[in-house]
């Protein structure tokens, strides 16, 4: 008989019209990092929910070290050591670094908190596990690597030795995710266990000691990772083969669709320019992907390049028209559509139902409105089309609350809607942010179909796998500046590496037109 | 097999009336009056265990003797109130009620005292004046919020203040309208009054029936617009609204002079009523105060949910336990605890989200019994089956 630290046996969550989590148990051993693999919606995150307090289950029981335990809530959990790094981080952004990791259990003496005995917690925690911080910075200023590390050490501090990671790696950089990978091991051969929830293979193969994977609610069992492979890990995920190359022809690039020259945006965080004098072309029929560790000038340079962010000089002409200085609503109606970066803060209206988001471009429209009335028949109409034709699951359809939906599916409404929008210029920041295989095998393909129908695609990703599958051309952006522009059959990851982190950097000539 | 599928219908009857918005909110705000009401008799019984009962059945059946005055004093807060919950559906915290509705007031006096117009015409004149006024200072501070991105609860406050003051003095500096002899106004001609809807006893006029019609049609306009789609989604999620290029700035100052014209609305609805309540209407009083039905609207529209249809019935509510309120003054009771009570009732309004959940919890809990049930049946079903597939086999 083994011994394991928690033990969920044979949990049930069932939510209205839907079974989450069906008859589900997860064995966790001490010192193990155990993966949970599954698709969006396949009930992973309802299960570490419940583990963490945050739903109660319907049917089953959790144990620790053999004993019955209840968590009735996040505090319960904590009193059991579970410590949970959620995918949407919850830090409050204007506290500081250490104000946050303290938060809920300050260290006081008289209801004043110390606030150097903590710091020195602090700094000696983040040293041992090399995680860099700052501890007087403030949220809202640190990247989103920074925040993760944040988000750890408040773990830490708290002395949890059951860790969950939920989807840890699907905002961090290269760079950053071997750190954390590497920290992940780190703290299991230390004896803390931990329950790591991704959908990424490679990371899985990496660290992983065992893997649980989960399909559409229910346990399709748990795996050694030395005993297993990638396909098949894959295969027990989605239920067939998935394959990790990007099918596509070779690209055929026609006139240039948008052209950006000496274009400088000024940064919302320090009073230097975010982006410094680019010019870059994109050609119908090629997918131009943005390479580049967060944070060096990408989000301005496409903010700038669909109208959320004003540029301070230079010129954005699409189709022959200069729209450096033209409203969202015309730059949408020109032909730019947008898959934003933040699908929650920018993509959806959350509160609104599906089809009402699937209109939100087009809304206006002489199709959708009639003399300012909007006529619902229509919409509906469309919104099923779309869910149809996209794929798009929910709980109940056009009328299902896009709050209700898991992510993917979020996703694949917003992808439906922009591409299906007539435009010759897609935007797509991070498409495949936080999605699963399946779902990224799909996205990669609508890209790759956009450039086919003889459209410009700008991809804005920071997965060097993606950059390098699916783009035909790399532009790097290094601290506000294209470095090189590449062609993804010539140079390696590596070489791709070096560019990204500023140590190599070609003089772009004049403009790029060879393409 | 019969029972299950009612089974499943029910459940899914359960399901759709709980994840029915408008529905979780009417249920929620019922709750919180029902709550209200009982902490308010607790609040009577300790003022006055005697009369206690007595006290709250004024409270309760009071309105329903004297209903003409309780549509009649609705009026105003129903259009304050729909001021604040069209504002709130923008995300705009419009507590400048008050100063719109004394520019509304003040601009239908002018209307009123000044134009010289024909029986029929005059009033109607004068309450467009009234929403005009309003409008104007609603525009103010959406303006500044839309362009100088000023905190509209800032300036609509200030606006409150200098609204009121602007008024009284101009009242006491016009000779035509001031009187000083009754340190008020003259009493507006009958020409520029509201017509009565001709129920004898009571003060109700055409005002009550325009506000309900105003209240549909922003229903509709919110419901069924293009307008209202981009006003609810800036609400919602602004940063989504402006992506999907929508004109936030224009929406801003366009809901803002909406929510002002409405508040003017109200005050020109109060001013311009024929009423036989002494000092109620027809006149207008410079006593450097600031108008509370502007205040009230808040409490209004917060227990309708912001939502036009909610504020209609929250409006006539608050409106009937007022007037069963001043009643209560017959058992010894000042009327200031009338005002102790509606302030409890819109506390608990505000527990509503906490209570929708325990409805929720309630109706889920039902259908978890449910659906075990029926989960339980299919097994049964698919052991009955396997039985037979087995026997036949066996019979084989």
């Amino acid at each position: 008989m083994e011994k394991y630290i928690i033990e969920m046996i044979n949990i049930t969550k069932v939510f209205p019209g839907i079974i989450a989590n069906d008859n589900i148990t997860l064995r966790l051993r001490k010192g193990e990092i155990h993966a949970l693999l599954g698709e969006n919606g396949a009930g992973k995150s309802t299960l570490m929910s419940v583990l963490f307090g945050l739903y109660q289950p319907d049917g089953g029981e959790i144990r620790k070290n053999g004993q019955v335990v209840h968590i009735n809530n996040p505090n319960d959990a904590n009193d059991l050591g579970i410590g949970m790094v959620h995918q949407h981080f919850k830090l409050v952004e204007i506290f500081t670094v250490l104000e946050n990791i303290i938060l809920g259990v300050e260290p006081n003496k008289m209801g004043f908190i110390q606030k150097k005995e903590a710091r020195e917690k602090v700094l000696e925690l983040s040293e041992k596990y090399g995680l860099k911080i700052d501890p007087d910075a403030r949220i809202e200023d640190i990247t989103v690597g920074m925040q993760q590390r944040v988000e750890i050490l408040k773990m830490l501090y708290r002395d949890n030795e059951i860790l969950i990671f939920d989807e840890p790696t699907a905002v961090l950089t290269p760079q950053e995710i071997n750190e954390l990978l590497q920290t992940m091991r780190e703290f299991a051969n230390e004896g803390k266990s931990i329950l790591f929830i991704t959908h990424k293979l490679n990371e899985i193969m990496a660290v992983a000691d065992r893997c649980t994977v989960l399909r559409k609610g229910k346990l399709i069992g748990t795996v050694d990772i030395k005993d297993t492979t990638k396909e098949e890990l894959s295969r027990m995920m989605v239920g067939r083969d998935v394959s990790f190359k990007v099918e596509k022809k070779e690209k055929k690039p026609e006139d240039v669709v948008l052209s950006v020259r000496n274009l400088s945006v000024p940064s919302k965080t320090h009073k230097k320019d975010a982006v410094k004098n680019v010019s870059f072309d994109i050609r119908r029929g090629e997918i131009v992907c943005i390479a580049g560790i967060d944070g060096n000038g990408q989000t301005e340079l496409v903010g700038a390049i669909t109208g959320l962010e004003k540029s301070s000089s230079g010129s954005i002409i699409l189709n022959g028209k200069d729209i450096t200085k033209a409203p969202i609503r015309k730059r949408s109606i020109e032909g730019i559509s947008h898959i934003p970066e933040d699908r929650h803060k920018h993509g959806l209206v959350l509160d609104y139902k599906l089809e009402e988001n699937l209109v939100l471009q087009r809304y206006w429209q002489p199709e959708f409105q009639n003399k300012g009335f909007i006529k619902f028949n229509a919409v509906r109409k469309y919104a099923e089309k779309l869910i149809d034709k996209f794929d798009i699951r929910s709980g109940q359809g056009p009328i299902t609350i896009a709050r209700s939906m898991s992510g993917g599916n979020q996703q694949k409404a917003i992808i439906a809607r922009e591409i299906d929008k007539k435009h010759d210029l897609l935007v797509a920041v991070q498409p495949t942010r936080g999605l699963d295989v399946g779902a990224i095998e799909y996205v990669h393909k609508q890209l790759v179909e956009t450039r086919d129908a003889g459209k410009g695609v700008l991809l804005v990703s920071f997965e060097l796998d993606e950059v390098m599958d699916v783009s035909d051309r790399i532009l790097v952006m290094y601290e506000g500046e294209i470095v090189g522009d590449l062609d993804p059959n010539k140079i390696t990851v590596e070489e791709l590496g070096l560019y990204m982190s500023g140590a190599k950097r070609d003089r772009v000539k004049e403009i790029n037109d060879a393409g | 097999m019969q029972d299950r599928n009612s089974d499943t219908n029910k459940s899914i009857n359960l399901n759709s009336i709980r994840k029915n918005i408008d529905f979780s909110s009417f249920t929620s705000a019922l709750m919180a009056i029902l709550l209200g009401l009982i902490f308010g008799f607790f609040v009577m019984l300790f003022a006055m265990p005697a009369n206690a009962l007595a006290g709250f059945r004024y409270i309760a059946l009071g309105g329903f003797s004297r209903l003409g005055d309780v549509f009649y004093f609705a009026t105003p807060i129903l259009m304050t109130g729909l001021s604040v919950g069209f504002a709130f559906k923008m995300g705009l915290f419009n507590i400048g009620a008050s100063g719109q509705y004394t520019m509304g007031m003040f601009f239908a006096l002018m209307a009123g005292f000044m134009l010289d117009l024909p029986n029929g015409l005059h009033w109607i004149v004068a309450v467009l004046a009234g929403m005009v006024g309003g409008l104007i200072w609603g525009f103010i501070p959406g303006f500044f919020k839309a362009l100088l991105n000023v905190n509209e609860v800032i300036t609509s406050i200030m606006f409150n203040y200098i609204g009121m003051y602007l008024v009284d003095m101009w009242v006491r500096g016009s000779s035509t309208m001031y009187n000083s002899t009754i340190t008020r106004t003259n009493y507006i001609p009958q020409s520029a009054q509201i017509p009565s809807l001709g129920f004898t006893g009571t003060n109700v006029n055409y005002g009550i029936v325009l506000a309900i019609l105003i209240g549909i049609l922003l229903y509709i306009i919110l419901q069924k617009t293009t307008f209202g789609y981009e006003l609810k989604a800036t609400g919602y999620n602004k940063h989504a609204a402006e992506y999907a290029g929508m004109r936030g700035k224009t929406n801003i100052i366009i809901t803002m002079m909406i929510a002002g014209a409405l508040s003017g609305l109200g005050g020109a609805f109060a001013i311009l009523a024929p009423s036989g309540i002494p000092g109620s209407s027809m006149t207008y009083e410079p006593v450097n105060i600031i108008a509370a039905n502007g205040f009230n609207g808040i409490a209004v529209a917060l227990l309708g949910n912001s939502h036009p249809i909610g504020i209609i019935f929250s409006a006539l509510f608050i409106s009937h336990l007022q007037r069963g309120g001043t009643l209560t003054t017959l058992v010894g009771y000042k009327p200031e605890i009338i005002d102790v009570v509606i302030a409890i009732i819109i506390y608990f309004s505000a527990f509503a989200m906490i209570m929708n959940a325990a409805i929720g919890r309630f109706i889920k809990k039902r259908i978890k019994k449910e659906h075990t049930d029926i989960i339980e049946d299919i097994k049964e079903e698919i052991d009955n089956i396997e039985a037979s597939n087995n026997n036949s086999k066996e019979a084989e």
